[in-house]
C-alpha cells in the first residue's frame, strides 16, 4: 500500500466523488470508503504524523496514540455499518454529508493542534446539518436551525477558549488541559455543550428525533462521541465531570419514561449512556478511563442499533410515537430481534456489550469509595433498562396490536442492523478483543465474575418485574400525544419574546425617531433655513422702500417677489454674487 | 406524513393477515413467557444465597440487596415520572407551533 493519508481526508474527498457515480456503482463506492479508510488507518505508526507549519506555529493532522486509534476504528466501523443501512437512499445530499460529517469527527480524533481541531470541530455542526435538513419538514428545518444556533455558541465559545489559551501559553496542542484559569473553563464548556451536559442538553432531544432515519445513525455516534473523545483528552480526572456525568445519567430517564417519540426516547438514552463516559474520565483512573472510553465504543453500536431499529419501522409504518405503534414482531421479525439484542446491549445484560463496559465505570467509582456517584449510576443503570430496554421494543413491537402488518426492513437495513447486533454480542461474549485496544494496559479487569453477574440479573429481572407489575395495575404512564417542555423552552419560547420585544422596543423607537427627527426637527429647520433668510433681507430692504416712499400694491409686489426669490433660491445671478462679495468683505473687515 | 417512508397500513396487508395467529396471539404462549419469567426470578433470588460475595461497600452483602433496589428504583421512577414530571412538563401537541 502507497503512505497513509490522514483519515478525515479520504472521508472528506470521497464526499465530493459521490455524485458522480450511479446504480450499483455509487454503492460498491460508498461502501468501500471506510473499508479503504480502515485499511489506511491500521497503517498508520503511533506517533505525529502530517506536521504542517502555519504561521508560527505546527499543525499536527495524525496524533495517532492508544485513545485516538481506539476511536478511530469505531468511527470506521459505525460509517460502514451507517452507510450500508443508509444505501437506499437516492439523495446525493444526506451520503454527502453523512461522509463529510465522519471525516471530520476523525479530523478531531487525530488532530493534534487546536487549530485544526476547531476546524474539524466545526465541520461536524456544518455537515450534521445537513442530516436534519434532509427530511425536508417544517419541524426539522426548525430543529436545524436552532441546533446550528446552539453549537455556533458553543463552537464561539470554544473558539474564545483556544484564542486566550494560545495567547497565555503559546501553545496550540492538544493535550491535557484541566481546569485552570478562563481559557480552559470556555473550551470545557464548548466540549460539554457538544457532549450534551444537563441544562445544554436540549438540542440533542430537539434535533435528532427530527432528522432523516438514516442520518440519525450518523448523529448518534459522532457528535458526542468525539466530545467524550475531547474530554478524555484534555480534562481525566476533572472532579466536576464525576457530577456532571452522574447527573447526565440520572435525569433524562424520567423524561424517557413519559416520552412518546420513541426516537426521542432514544435521544434521551443517549444522554444517559454519555453520561457514564463523561462520569469516568471524571473519576480518571486507568480503570475508568478504560470504561468510559469502551463504553463509547460500545455504546456507539448498541444505540445506532436501536436507532437503526426504529429507523426500519418509521420506514415502514411512516409512525414512531408509541401510541400509533404496537404488534410490529408479526411481521417484522427479524428487525425484532435486533432491537431486542441492542436493547439488551444498553441494559447491560450479561453475554452483551453493554456489560461489559458498564461496570468498569461503576467499579472506578466503588474503588474511589463515591457512595453517592454509585448510587445515582446503579439508579440509572436499572433506569435504563426500563425506558430503553424494554419501553422501546415493548411499544413498537408487542403491546396493543396496531393493526399494521408493514414487510420485514429492507435487505439492506436489515444487514446493518444483523452486523451491528452480531458486534454487540461478540463484544459482549468476548471483550478481550476490545480491551487489548483500551488506552491503559496496566489495569485487568473481568467483568465475569459471579457476585458481578448475579447482581446484575437481579437489577435487570427485577427492574422487569416492576415494570410489568406497573403496566399490569394500570399505574404506568399511558403514551400520551405531548409535548414535553425541556430546556429547549427558554430559547423556543424565549426567542418568540425576544422578537416581541424587539418589535415592539425598536419599532416604537423607530417610529418616535421618524416623528421627532425625520419630520420634526429636520422639517422645522428646513422650513427655518429657507424661511430666515428670506426674512432677514426683507427688513432692511422693506424700511428702504418705506423711506423711499413706496407704498401700497408696489410695496407689497416687491416684498413678494423678494420672498419667493430668495426662498426658491431664483435670485439673478448678479445679486448673488454681490451678496457673496459683500459677505467676504464684511468677514475680512471683520478680521 | 413522513417523506422517506413507505406507507404501507393494514389495508396494504396481505388477505389472509387478519386470520393469522402469530406467536402471542396465542394466551399459550404468553403463560409460558411469563410463567419461565417468574421461574427465573425465584432462581435468581435462591442462588443469591450461594454466590459469595466481594463488594466494594456494604450494602452489596446484603442479601438480595440488587433485585430489591432494582424494583424499588423502578416503581420510584415510574411514580416520580407519572405524578411529578409530567404534569410539570407536559403540554399540547402542538405547543410550540
Amino acid at each position: 500500500m502507497t503512505n497513509p493519508v490522514p483519515p478525515a481526508l479520504i472521508f472528506i474527498c470521497s464526499a465530493l466523488l459521490v455524485p458522480f457515480f450511479k446504480g450499483r456503482w455509487k454503492s460498491a463506492f460508498l461502501l468501500l470508503i471506510p473499508v479503504v479508510g480502515f485499511l489506511n488507518l491500521i497503517s498508520i505508526p503511533e506517533g505525529n504524523h502530517w506536521i504542517l507549519r502555519f504561521l508560527d506555529h505546527h499543525l499536527i493532522l495524525g496524533k495517532v496514540d492508544r485513545l485516538s486509534l481506539l476511536f478511530g476504528y469505531i468511527f470506521h466501523l459505525i460509517s460502514l455499518i451507517a452507510i450500508l443501512y443508509a444505501l437506499h437512499v437516492k439523495d446525493d445530499l444526506q451520503h454527502m454529508a453523512g461522509l463529510v460529517y465522519a471525516g471530520s469527527a476523525l479530523g478531531v480524533v487525530f488532530a493534534g493542534d487546536f487549530f485544526s481541531f476547531f476546524i474539524f470541530w466545526e465541520m461536524l455542526t456544518i455537515s450534521s446539518i445537513f442530516l436534519i435538513w434532509g427530511r425536508r419538514t417544517g419541524r426539522s428545518l426548525g430543529a436545524g436551525f436552532r441546533y446550528l444556533l446552539v453549537h455556533a455558541a458553543g463552537g464561539l465559545c470554544l473558539l474564545a477558549g483556544i484564542v486566550l489559551h494560545v495567547k497565555q501559553t503559546g501553545s496550540i496542542e492538544v493535550g491535557y488541559l484541566g481546569l485552570k484559569g478562563l481559557d480552559t473553563y470556555l473550551i470545557f464548556f464548548g466540549f460539554g455543550l457538544n457532549c450534551a451536559w444537563p441544562l445544554l442538553h436540549a438540542w440533542l432531544t430537539d434535533a435528532y428525533p427530527e432528522a432523516t432515519i438514516t442520518g440519525t445513525i450518523f448523529l448518534s455516534a459522532f457528535t458526542t462521541k468525539s466530545a467524550v473523545y475531547a474530554l478524555a483528552r484534555a480534562f481525566p480526572g476533572t472532579e466536576a465531570l464525576i457530577w456532571i456525568g452522574a447527573i447526565m445519567t440520572g435525569f433524562p430517564i424520567f423524561y424517557a419514561v413519559i416520552e412518546n417519540d420513541l426516537r426521542r426516547v432514544l435521544s434521551y438514552s443517549l444522554i444517559n449512556q454519555v453520561g457514564f463516559m463523561v462520569c469516568g474520565i471524571g473519576i480518571g483512573t486507568h480503570l475508568a478511563i478504560n470504561g468510559a472510553v469502551s463504553h463509547a465504543f460500545n455504546d456507539i453500536l448498541f444505540k445506532a442499533l436501536l436507532f437503526m431499529a426504529m429507523g426500519a419501522v418509521m420506514y415502514r409504518t411512516g409512525k414512531i410515537n408509541g401510541t400509533a405503534l404496537g404488534g410490529l414482531y408479526k411481521t417484522m421479525p427479524l428487525t425484532c430481534i435486533f432491537c431486542m439484542v441492542g436493547a439488551a446491549s444498553i441494559s447491560a445484560f450479561p453475554l452483551f456489550s453493554g456489560f461489559v463496559s458498564k461496570s468498569m465505570v461503576m467499579d472506578a467509582a466503588g474503588e474511589g469509595h463515591m457512595k453517592l456517584i454509585w448510587f445515582i449510576l446503579l439508579f440509572a443503570s436499572a433506569g435504563v433498562f426500563h425506558h430503553a430496554g424494554i419501553k422501546i421494543p415493548y411499544f413498537a413491537f408487542f403491546s396493543h396490536d396496531s393493526g399494521m402488518r408493514p414487510k420485514e426492513a429492507p435487505i439492506n437495513m436489515l444487514l446493518a442492523m444483523g452486523i451491528t447486533a452480531f458486534l454487540c454480542i461478540f463484544i459482549g461474549s468476548y471483550p478481550w478483543l476490545l480491551y487489548r485496544l483500551l488506552p491503559y494496559t496496566d489495569v485487568a479487569y473481568n467483568p465475569y465474575t459471579a457476585p458481578h453477574v448475579l447482581g446484575q440479573t437481579q437489577l435487570l429481572f427485577f427492574s422487569a418485574l416492576a415494570f410489568s407489575l406497573l403496566l399490569l395495575s394500570g399505574i404506568y404512564p399511558a403514551e400520551q400525544r405531548c409535548v414535553n417542555l425541556d430546556v429547549d423552552w427558554f430559547y423556543r419560547k424565549g426567542a418568540g419574546l425576544l422578537y416581541r420585544i424587539m418589535d415592539r422596543g425598536l419599532n416604537t423607537l423607530n417610529n418616535a425617531s421618524e416623528r421627532i427627527f425625520v419630520n420634526g426637527i429636520a422639517g422645522t429647520l428646513a422650513r427655518f433655513s429657507k424661511d430666515s433668510v428670506a426674512r432677514l433681507v426683507l427688513l432692511p430692504l422693506v424700511s428702504f422702500w418705506i423711506l423711499k416712499g413706496t407704498r401700497g400694491e408696489i410695496l407689497e409686489f416687491k416684498k413678494t417677489k423678494i420672498y419667493t426669490d430668495i426662498s426658491e433660491g431664483t435670485l439673478p445671478i448678479g445679486l448673488g454674487a454681490g451678496v457673496a462679495a459683500a459677505f467676504i468683505l464684511v468677514i475680512f473687515w471683520m478680521m | 406524513m413522513e417523506k422517506e417512508s413507505q406507507n404501507q397500513g393494514p389495508e396494504s396487508s396481505t388477505p389472509n393477515a387478519a386470520s393469522k395467529k402469530y406467536l402471542f396471539d396465542d394466551p399459550r404462549n404468553v403463560k409460558i413467557l411469563l410463567r419461565s419469567f417468574f421461574s427465573s426470578l425465584l432462581v435468581l433470588l435462591l442462588i443469591d444465597f450461594l454466590v459469595s460475595k466481594h463488594p466494594h461497600f456494604p450494602w452489596e452483602s446484603w442479601p438480595e440487596f440488587y433485585a430489591v433496589f432494582g424494583f424499588v428504583a423502578c416503581v420510584a421512577l415510574v411514580l416520580a415520572a407519572k405524578y411529578i414530571l409530567r404534569p410539570l412538563v407536559k403540554r399540547r401537541e402542538d405547543y410550540y407551533d
